[in-house]
């Protein structure tokens, strides 16, 4: 492998490692859960990425999770 | 190992999981596990020998030859092979006989999964995840504050204690969680000590609740009173968070990592403009604020941004901290390797035995184990690890790298946050942390109260106080109590042999006040919104129309009460003709590990249950240590006669001065300060006598569940049934020659387009 490649890697996998922890994959994880799930039934639509987001936090009002000390 | 052969496992936990034949093993058999440990190659057997020697002589280092002064890197060393060797046969030894996870059993993530709460997370990400969500400024503070008593005592409690009882803990309770399909603390105490187990626990948790958001804002409090530059830096993230906020909400949804980075640079500019401000004249006097009403506004804050919708305020403060709370902590590990400070602090102070600490009051035993909570054994946690991370657990195997392993993590947040403070000069370390009371918050009497200590080595001068202020870009450090101040000034003089020299030190030293105010900002934000919904559900017992949470009337009346809970307690901190802080933290301290020892005794009742009386001492032993501990600080607050150490005994000294007719007595001198102590020493009693009798209450009833299991001979579990699992994926940081060969099975079938896993 060569150096270029090793750094391309090595980045990539940073890359996903913060995005990760950060939660930014969460639309990607929702609609693949959504399309194993429910395919491309038009009766269960799949949210957008906007109305993901926004259903995220609004679920986060009504269900808290603590920070700790 | 055919696909569909039956893994061997205990006859309890055997309910049909024959796994879908047209898969690849989801699970390997524990026996292969138990070969691939027990195959000991000469490189394994040389690498552990090593280990276990570095971290011998580091120990020897540290406890026995204390030279003058001792290296910093010798702390490091000593944590890392102690948490290694921990974690390699400690944890493997509970995950073998006491919680046996079966890799075949469905998680809630799969067998519950939704997309959203529960999903499947990598254990590398959620690893990160659950770190995040379980580390703050506890961590940070505690250790500072312990440093009086030298740095022994409070690196054996870190290092021992997170292995034998915070790791513990986190892993037991995430582990049950997860076998309930991720049911809280409250619920399990409910399901395992009956009805009045069950409310002493909730009961227990919330006025916890208070405590700890109360005295967290106390520390943030300290940290900011009259520094300019500090409330404008850390005002500044709400702007930038609110921005943010608005950037994800109505421009790029859901892009995190980019807004994060863009949310860091504001923040940085943040740290820097605030110094630029500070040095004028209209900066410093708009944003030079005094204690009391910077306390106030810290309690409005906290009302309106619990009330705020999440997406606007806590969601995007909440990334930038993790974003800040990984890095920053990588760096400091790396700037202490690099630096290697050499520590001149005693390996054991005499405040250690005679109790008279300026910083905190009281002796090693029991104090040094309430005042280092976090790091060691921290109760709190049993929140995290029974909300969130069992959820988004892949494998049942994998709870022990993230319960066991991340706590390991926070405990090596806790040393180098003690190496950091042990770092600093010792004349400045006091007279940083000794209450205004005592140094009357002048340089002159700083210098003559640390002086007049009598400590070895210590020899304070005027100049030493005024050069680190004008360092660090205060007007003053006398004084500045609470442990994040001191762990800044530790930070910046470290980072300024790595990076900058000591013209970069007052940016180092505002970037982890920075640092710190903004964990705790998240913590008292996300802590009054849980308590709040923890108090309308208990109110909804009565008036069953709190239990609608979209009820704004009810909401704000319930956050009302908690921010007034926890304000009056502030309030009360920051006013203390005493100090606060050194009257306070313990009663954090005692608060955490109370909740610790409920935590332990939800998962006594639960091992009790099953019927492995065998290895119930795992988890009798941290039990039995934080209840010895917290019920005897507590009983010490209550009972001593002591007046630095026992409340009562401070208030009726204050009340028969009062009843003299004097004007003056002790550190108070006015007749107001003197009814404040009496006022605010009655409060903390009864706090105190709340707690113990709430801890004491959920003990017994744990332990006649004990009892009872143990009478009848009880072979029952409260756990969720057994779902078979279809999924597959290693259970520690690096996948074992086994695992990958499964895995390799895995990645090798045609792409359904159902699971994408990542491996490098």
């Amino acid at each position: 492998m060569s150096v270029t490649t090793a750094v391309r890697s090595a980045a990539a996998g940073l890359a996903w490692y913060v995005k990760g922890v950060l939660g930014e994959d969460a639309y990607d994880k929702y609609r693949a859960h959504h399309e194993s799930v429910h395919g491309t039934d038009a009766a269960t639509p799949v949210m957008t990425e906007r109305e993901f987001w926004r259903d995220q936090t609004d679920r986060q009002d009504t269900n808290p999770q603590g920070r700790c000390c | 190992m055919g696909a569909t052969s039956k893994i061997p496992h205990d006859a309890i936990d055997d309910p049909d999981l024959t796994q879908d034949p047209a898969l690849p093993p989801v699970a390997l058999d524990p026996r292969i596990h138990e070969a691939e440990e027990a195959h000991w190659t000469p490189v394994k057997i040389a690498i552990w020998v090593a280990i276990a020697l570095l971290g011998g002589l580091s120990w020897v280092m540290l406890a026995v030859v204390r030279g003058e002064t001792v290296n910093a890197i010798w702390f490091v060393f000593a944590a890392i092979c102690t948490y290694l060797i921990g974690y390699r046969f400690y944890s493997n030894y509970i995950q073998k006989h006491l919680l046996r996870p079966d890799d075949r059993r469905a998680t809630p993530a799969e067998y519950k999964a939704d997309g959203k709460d529960y999903a499947a997370t990598d254990r590398r990400v959620l690893f990160g995840h659950h770190f995040a969500a379980i580390a703050g400024a506890g961590p940070l503070v505690g250790p500072v504050l312990a440093a009086q008593m030298g740095y022994l005592p409070g690196t054996i409690w870190i290092i021992v204690g997170v292995v034998f009882a915070g790791a513990v803990q986190d892993y037991l309770v995430l582990f049950f969680s997860m076998r309930r399909g991720g049911r809280s603390l409250g619920q399990m105490a409910r399901d395992e000590l009956g009805r009045v187990g069950g409310t002493a626990a909730l009961l227990a948790t919330l006025t916890i609740m208070v405590i700890i958001v109360a005295i967290l804002a106390l520390v943030v409090v300290n940290a900011l009173a009259e520094s300019a530059w500090g409330v404008f830096s850390v005002g500044m993230t709400i702007p930038i968070a609110l921005f943010m906020g608005c950037y994800l909400r109505f421009f790029r949804p859901g892009k995190v990592t980019e807004i994060s980075i863009i949310g860091f640079v504001l923040l940085i500019a943040a740290i820097v403009g605030g110094g630029a401000i500070a040095g004028t004249e209209w900066g410093s006097a708009m944003f030079h604020i005094d204690k009391v009403p910077l306390a106030i506004g810290i309690i409005v804050y906290g009302f309106v941004a619990a009330i705020l919708p999440v997406w606007l305020l806590l969601a995007p403060r909440d990334y930038l901290s993790t974003f800040m709370k990984i890095g920053t902590i990588g760096m400091l590990a790396v700037a202490i390797i690099i630096v290697r400070p050499e520590i001149t602090v005693p390996a054991v102070t005499d405040f250690a035995t005679n109790g008279n600490g300026p910083v905190v009051s009281g002796t090693l035993f029991p104090f040094l184990f309430v005042t280092i909570a976090c790091g060691a054994l921290s109760g709190f946690h049993a929140l995290i690890a029974s909300g969130t991370t069992p959820k988004l657990i892949e494998k049942e195997r994998q709870t022990r790298f993230i319960g066991y392993g991340g706590m390991l993590m926070e405990s090596f947040v806790a040393i180098m946050a003690l190496v950091a403070a042990l770092s600093i000069d010792q004349g400045i370390y006091y007279a940083m942390n000794a209450s205004p009371a005592l140094t009357g918050g002048t340089v002159q009497g700083a210098v003559a109260f640390v002086n007049g200590l009598g400590l070895t080595g210590v020899n304070l001068t005027p100049e030493m106080l005024t050069q680190t202020a004008i360092n660090v870009g205060e007007e003053s450090i006398v004084s500045r109590t609470g442990g994040a101040p001191t762990l800044s000034v530790g930070l910046a003089n470290i980072m300024q042999q790595v990076a900058g020299g000591s013209g970069m030190m007052a940016f180092w030293y505002h970037f982890a006040i920075m640092f710190e105010a903004l964990f705790i900002l998240t913590a008292v934000d996300a802590g009054t919104r849980v308590a709040r919904f923890m108090l309308q559900d208990s109110l909804g017992n009565f008036f069953p129309k709190f239990k609608d949470t979209s009820w704004r009337t009810g909401a704000w009346l319930t956050t009302g009460i908690m921010v007034a809970a926890w304000g009056a307690v502030l309030v009360m901190g920051v006013t203390d003709p005493l100090g606060g802080i050194n009257t306070l933290f313990p009663l954090f301290g005692i608060a955490n590990q109370l909740l610790a020892a409920i935590a332990l005794a939800v998962c006594l009742a639960i091992v009790a249950k099953r019927g492995l009386f065998k290895h119930l001492w795992i988890v009798a032993l941290p039990l039995g240590f934080a209840a010895v501990v917290t019920i005897t600080a507590s009983i010490l607050k209550i009972f001593s006669t002591v007046p630095s150490v026992g409340y009562f005994a401070q208030n009726a000294a204050f009340s028969n001065a009062l009843a003299a007719g004097e004007t003056s007595f002790g550190t108070a001198t006015s007749v107001e300060a003197m009814e404040a102590v009496v006022r605010n020493t009655m409060v903390q009693g009864i706090l105190s006598i709340i707690f113990v009798t709430l801890a004491v209450i959920v003990i017994f009833t744990a332990l006649q569940a004990t009892w009872n299991a143990w009478k009848t001979r009880s072979n029952a579990t409260s756990e969720d049934l057994a779902v078979p699992s279809r999924i597959f994926a290693p259970s520690g940081l690096k996948a074992t020659p086994a695992e990958k060969a499964t895995q390799a099975l895995w990645d090798a079938r045609p792409s359904t387009g159902r699971r994408k896993v990542r491996e490098h």
